[in-house]
């Protein structure tokens, strides 16, 4: 693989750009493998990533229905942060947050994270009270996060409306520095071209129909392009993740849910930062194209279609307009949906199954997008040895028949 | 936006319903019996299906009634909506 620099654009100009070498190969897919992953987006070419750099696992594949970053990865307002509650998901989002911050440099892809910094808005009192607890929490965990008061905010965001006299007034935020953005799809890209420049085979196009099995230990996959043989199945599917479970007769504690997305048409630099809030329910930021990336919650019925209802369209929009009346002419370029895993504790399972050999990594719900590379480190370290690493050990299927909860649902910064 | 046909006040708009999940799970007569896997199964498992799916919604801006649908998770097209305590025609539970 030839690596991206300055003296490769400088080169690769002089042939109009005509001779760059195909960033990843597609191969057609082999008898068998050490570890397959299902899905190719940017948790599973994450896991790949890791297995192969960080455990030497070489000859694994990953499979894909569609096209790599399709799904959820492209179809995210990308928020990266880690400003969670409680101490499990603290640890491993930080975790994520410490990979992002050398990622560009370790896949030799830019994937432009940007460090713009994360605003949670508080409209109530009792928000403001569950901010300072985790802002409180966040810096015992080492994480950054300070609360900032209704004048700080409009110090930094002068056109947000603080008014005391709106419906739900802006009383105080708490922030983290190291939060920002990511672009999505360089994510899924440069995941997936450090992966294969290490030997891992991205098949795209390529659909798991069947999981087989020798009594509790998982033998190969079927696919739309024949059956492969291995003995380690890894499953990141999000949304999909009950019809492959489906397949290996598990039942999963998941409801696959639409969460919608928008795009404004492109407009001059005007928010250098991340708004969320929990209370009217919706994010923005700007992207350095231009558009505004907004988002809000899911549609509230279980659904597979990758689109999403009316009546959520304009919940978001109306929270939008709540705290920025100012968008109030921005016209919405696009909009769009992706089917997310939604776990009852609003937390991610990464960890083993019943089944020998058989591995989810799922129920990321709405906020998979920040936990792209830890959670492909954790799965990763789960996959190759057979058992959770420390920081995902927490995250098991069992929790949910041993009642042992990781309750982020409402604790969390956000709009789960 | 989905048209929810509430058996007892007709053709409504999406938005005065809330979804309000997997429809006939009964609750266990004897929670005390139950094992940890079946009780966290009645909790939590849902099935999620991929097509055609039974589920309760809630005429929440209306009669505030609850009621089945058959509704398609795919398509979202509604092939039947049905009382509570009863079940999809041709299906017995």
């Amino acid at each position: 693989m030839n690596k991206y620099s300055i003296f490769s654009l400088a080169r690769n100009a002089l042939s109009h750009h005509e001779n760059w070498q195909k960033a990843w190969r597609s191969p057609e897919p082999k008898k068998a493998y050490d570890a397959i992953i299902v899905g190719g987006g940017g948790h599973g070419l994450a896991t790949a990533y890791y297995l192969a750099s960080e455990h030497g696992m070489r000859n694994i594949a990953v499979l894909e229905k569609g096209w790599i970053g399709g799904g959820n990865t492209g179809r995210n307002t990308t928020i990266v942060r880690s400003n969670y509650l409680w101490d499990e998901s603290a640890n491993l989002y930080e975790k994520s947050m410490k990979l992002w911050e050398g990622l560009s440099q370790e896949l030799n892809y830019n994937v432009m994270f940007s460090q713009r910094g994360v605003y949670n808005l508080g409209h109530t009192l009792q928000d403001l009270r569950d901010i300072q607890r985790r802002v409180n929490a966040n810096r015992l965990n080492g994480i950054d996060g300070e609360f900032v008061t209704t004048e700080q905010i409009a110090e930094r965001i002068p056109f947000i409306n603080t008014s005391p006299d709106s419906r739900y007034p802006i009383l105080g935020a708490s922030f983290q520095p190291r939060g920002g953005t990511a672009r999505h799809d360089a994510v899924a890209w440069g995941f997936a071209r450090a992966a294969d420049s290490l030997g891992v085979d991205i098949i795209q196009n390529c659909e798991v129909i069947g999981i087989r099995r020798d009594g509790a230990q998982v033998t190969g996959v079927e696919t739309s392009r024949g059956y492969i043989e291995t003995p380690k199945i890894g499953v990141v599917v999000a949304g999909s993740t009950s019809v492959i479970a489906e397949m290996a007769e598990l039942r999963m504690p998941i409801e696959s849910h639409p969460l919608q997305a928008f795009v404004s048409e492109p407009i001059k630099p005007i928010l250098d930062t991340v708004v969320m809030s929990n209370a009217v329910h919706g994010y923005v930021s700007q992207s350095d194209k231009g558009d505004l990336v907004i988002g809000a919650g899911i549609d509230g019925y279980n659904g597979y279609g990758q689109r999403g209802g009316f009546q959520t369209i304009e919940h978001t929009m109306s929270a939008i307009m709540e705290l920025f009346p100012v968008f109030s002419r921005v016209r919405m370029n696009r909009q769009w949906g992706g089917i997310v895993d939604v776990c009852p504790d609003a937390c991610p399972i990464i960890g083993t199954t019943p089944i020998k050999g058989l591995y989810f990594n799922c129920g990321w719900g709405t906020g998979g997008f920040k936990a792209t590379p830890g959670s492909g480190w954790v799965f990763a370290h789960t996959v190759a040895n057979d058992a959770p690493h420390e920081l995902n050990a927490a995250f098991s299927l069992e929790r949910f028949i041993t009642g042992a909860l990781i309750d982020e649902h409402g604790a969390a910064g956000v709009a789960h | 936006m989905l048209l929810i046909p509430c058996p007892w006040c007709g053709e409504r708009d999406e938005s005065e319903f809330t979804c309000a999940g997997e429809a006939h799970i009964a609750r266990p007569l004897d929670p005390d019996s139950l094992t940890d896997d079946e009780w966290g199964d009645y909790l939590f498992h849902r099935t999620n299906t991929k097509g055609w799916h039974r589920e309760q919604w809630h005429h929440t801006a209306g009669c505030r009634r609850f009621f089945n649908v058959l509704r398609n998770t795919v398509t979202y097209e509604i092939k039947q909506v049905y009382k509570i305590g009863e079940f999809p025609q041709g299906e017995e539970q």
